[in-house]
């Protein structure tokens, strides 16, 4: 592994490991008067980052077959993730089979397309071929109640959870550098991508928990205001900047590409937020008990991703 | 003989892996959490009864049970259904269910005689007192042999269970799953009260079902 990305990782691992230390010194000091609810969602939120880590760490790793492993752990993550949204979507029975099709063919065939390196393809798969398909199964199956907001509920579900998803992964086959045989240049690029787009959700918090006064919407989400927004979108501008020898942009670039991974990351929290409080659930995870919120977690990569992607190949 | 017999080993042997093995396909494609409500898995006599609304109902259930209890519960199923088959045979021996004829009750070979004869004094049952699965959002009315149950077996824990959001992963009528998510969860032990009429009883024992599901 060459200097760049061990510092990258390692960097990483440390912050984790210090949040670690912070987050179980927090469990233990109740007399500090800090709400324990708070402190848990702390917590929860570092073991989900451990997790993430770990599993793209450990793709990274895996040398020649990396790039598949990568894919295949984003392909269950949007898997996951479409689980949680068709299970909070209410469908009714005539939706089954076009469904069935979303999860066994839609899905793995986009990451196999991803993974087969054909751009021409991957693009249009979802926003054009599912967009065919699904209507015509359901209308098949005979139940025309409430058609087009069906339809639209799932098309939304693989858009969001897989095909923006998707893109994340497909950075992996970007062009970056003719001389980077490794493919090192493009897992630090996925990793910058994904700490940006988390540590923004953080700072968005931060900031607004510190300085928040006029909600935003407050009818979807009171917690997201404009002072959290806007001192999020600088101060992850600043930390691109402060990263971009991670990546294969400038320094002004960098920063940019950055506050654009913040705007979309917001964009998506945003609308996640208005989805669950269209359904009355608070996050995916309490969906159904038991189950840690993926969707809760990527909402912002999801959103972030596509446009990241795009953006990255205009700037090549 | 000796082949045989090492045949009907290896048949039992078979039989003895596919029963994790489905257990974990189950979870997996039905996504099942389990929940504990005022109930502690145990592996004393119980009968667990649940609302019904798919196929993969009782195979889930089973599944969320640890294995030393899933290995003394036993499920009640239709034997006009489950004898169909090579498959269904086979399935119905890896979970060890009690066939019950639907078709022809006789008055000395009652269903409730029969699986109290089958657990004796060790196996717990999966019950689903709806009779058929069922395609409401409410649950139906419970049939009458809960009742009969509780009242020739007065030690036996009867635990209510509701299965939610299963009907969405296979449903009626379907042969091909939809991999969402749904949850199990188990509710506080019940008994027949003393003196304490069917009717009664087969609302409360329904009544503590579908409370689960607000909890």
């Amino acid at each position: 592994m060459d200097p760049r990305t061990l510092i990258l990782v390692g960097g990483v691992l440390l912050i984790l490991a210090t949040a670690t230390t912070v987050g179980q010194f927090l469990k233990r000091q109740r007399e500090l008067g800090i709400n324990p609810a708070l402190v848990q969602q702390f917590n929860s939120r570092i073991r989900a980052w451990w997790l993430m880590c770990s599993v793209l760490a450990a793709a990274f790793l895996l040398g020649p077959a990396s790039r598949v492993a990568t894919i295949i752990v984003f392909g269950l993550v949007s898997f996951w993730a479409l689980r949680e949204f068709v299970t909070l979507t209410p469908t009714r029975l005539g939706d089954h089979r076009a469904l069935f099709w979303v999860f066994f063919l839609f899905t793995p065939l986009q990451y196999w397309l991803i993974s087969a390196d054909k751009p021409a393809l991957y693009t249009v798969l979802i926003p054009v071929y599912g967009f065919l398909f699904i209507p015509a199964r359901v209308a098949l199956a005979g139940d025309y109640k409430r058609f087009l907001e069906r339809v639209a509920k799932i098309q939304a579900g693989l858009m969001v959870c897989v095909y923006c998803l998707s893109h994340a992964p497909a950075l992996l086959f970007l062009d970056l550098n003719p001389d980077d045989a490794s493919g090192f240049e493009n897992a630090r690029l996925l990793f910058f991508f994904v700490l940006i787009a988390q540590l923004n959700d953080v700072l968005q918090y931060a900031w607004g928990k510190l300085l928040g006064k006029r909600p935003i919407a407050p009818a979807i989400n009171p917690s997201r205001t404009w002072e959290g927004f806007i001192c999020g979108l600088f101060s992850s501008g600043l930390l691109g900047m402060a990263l971009y020898w991670a990546t294969p942009f400038r320094p002004m670039m960098a920063a940019g590409m950055a506050m654009v991974i913040a705007v979309m990351g917001f964009a998506g929290g945003i609308t996640m937020s208005a989805i669950k409080r269209d359904r009355g659930v608070r996050d995916y995870g309490t969906l159904v008990t038991g189950h840690g919120g993926v969707l809760d977690r990527i909402d912002s990569i999801c959103f972030a991703a596509p446009v990241f992607y795009h953006l990255t190949r205009l700037y090549l | 003989m000796d082949a045989v017999s090492r045949w009907l080993t290896l048949r039992w042997r078979m039989v003895d892996l596919t029963a994790p093995l489905l257990a974990l396909l189950a979870r997996l494609l039905s996504g099942a959490s389990t929940r504990w409500l005022d109930c502690q898995p145990d592996s004393c006599q119980r009968v667990y009864f649940a609302n019904h609304t798919s196929h993969l109902d009782a195979i889930v259930l089973w599944s969320a049970l640890p294995s030393a209890v899933r290995a003394v519960t036993r499920p009640v199923a239709a034997k006009d259904y489950w004898q169909r088959g090579h498959v269904r045979r086979y399935l119905a021996r890896v979970f060890n269910a009690i066939l019950i004829d639907r078709e022809n009750i006789k008055v000395h070979q009652s269903p409730v005689d029969l699986m109290l004869r089958e657990i004796g004094d060790r196996y717990s049952l999966i019950v689903f007192p709806e009779g058929s699965r069922n395609i409401e959002t409410e649950i139906g009315e419970f049939k009458s042999g809960l009742y009969y149950l509780a009242k020739k077996r007065p030690d036996l824990e009867l635990v209510p269970v509701h299965i939610d959001n299963l009907n969405r992963v296979l449903p009626r009528g379907e042969f091909l799953p939809v991999p969402l998510l749904s949850c199990i969860s188990f509710g506080a032990p019940l008994w027949l009260e003393t003196g304490e009429p069917k009717a009664h009883f087969l609302d409360r024992a329904r009544e503590a079902v579908r409370r689960l599901k607000e909890i």
